[in-house]
């Protein structure tokens, strides 16, 4: 059974719905949603070179480059405000982020 | 079945284990070793679709770096407040495995559609990676990514300019025990802050 498109194509989707699924249960802690986050961003990467493969060139891969850049960037900065929000209301949970409330 | 084949089911069967397993698993600490090994189970699937350089990238960049500001921080806080914090997930299983089944219905029929009305076979993939002539994946990307896609390359190194300040001033704080001078504070010191004239009743 030869591998094709098609093969990487569900095992991109598959880790799609896995890393929303995930989204959908750790609501409360957000260092799990920032790394249900980065697994959306890897299976769209993985979209990316699957289809640079097939229309033959490269510039998928550029892409997945850029996306990788950015996604660190944005790991980088939400981890940041992780620490300082910890650091203000002793606890990550996203329902105890009210602060703006009243 | 070839070893291609083989490396593919192997490794596209890891990566969806781990990713379960990142998202169901109580500790957060081995939420992101499962998510390590997630990231280089991926790194496999470019490898074998011949986009070495960006399969080593994703490596170093997410494994090396990424992974372990990950794990810097989870370790910064509290695990056990960290594990007592998913209560009754159970009670929405129904409606996150309806959602998702759905979700993956939908992705797999347009897959399944696009496959056969479209004039290119892909059932038949000849090219196992893209065809580049005689130059390695790394040059051919990097003759790309220096050419046509050089602004785009500049502004990238500008985000991550930008999110490197942005990181370091957020969590930036002044310690109450530090020992270093503010020079503003000294540079405005009068001479009546620091000395007063007390008459003294000894002379008398």
């Amino acid at each position: 059974m030869i591998v094709t498109t098609f093969h990487y194509l569900i095992a991109s989707a598959i880790l799609f719905i896995i890393s929303l699924a995930g989204i959908f249960i750790n609501r409360k802690n957000l260092i799990i949603l920032l790394m249900s986050i980065e697994l959306l961003l890897l299976s769209v990467n993985i979209n990316f070179v699957t289809f640079s493969t097939y229309n033959n060139n490269l510039h998928g891969q550029i892409f997945v480059f850029f996306i990788l850049t950015v996604a660190a960037a944005e790991a980088a900065i939400g981890l940041a405000l992780l620490v300082i929000l910890f650091r203000k209301i002793k606890n990550i949970q996203a329902e105890d982020i009210s602060i703006l409330k009243n | 079945m070839n070893i291609i084949s083989a490396l593919f089911y192997i490794f596209a069967a890891l990566l969806c284990i781990s990713a379960i397993q990142t998202i169901t698993i109580k500790n957060p600490v081995h939420a992101a070793l499962f998510l390590i090994l997630t990231f280089v189970s991926a790194s496999v699937l470019f490898m074998l679709q011949g986009a070495e350089f960006l399969a080593l990238t994703l490596i170093l960049v997410y494994v090396g770096a990424v992974m372990v500001l990950f794990l810097f921080v989870v370790m910064m806080l509290d695990v056990k407040l960290l594990e007592n914090m998913r209560a009754n997930f159970l009670t929405y299983i129904p409606t996150i495995a309806l959602v998702s089944i759905l979700f993956l219905g939908q992705i797999f029929y347009i897959i399944y559609k696009s496959i056969f009305s479209s004039d290119k076979n892909v059932n038949n993939i000849n090219n196992l990676s893209v065809d580049l002539g005689n130059l390695s994946n790394t040059k051919a990307l990097g003759k790309l990514l220096f050419t046509q896609y050089l602004p785009a390359f500049e502004i990238v190194g500008c985000i991550l300019l930008v999110a490197i300040i942005v990181a370091v001033v957020l969590t930036l704080r002044s310690r109450k025990d530090s020992k270093s001078l503010d020079v503003t504070e000294q540079v405005k010191v009068k001479p009546e802050d620091r000395l007063t004239f007390v008459s003294s009743k000894i002379n008398k």
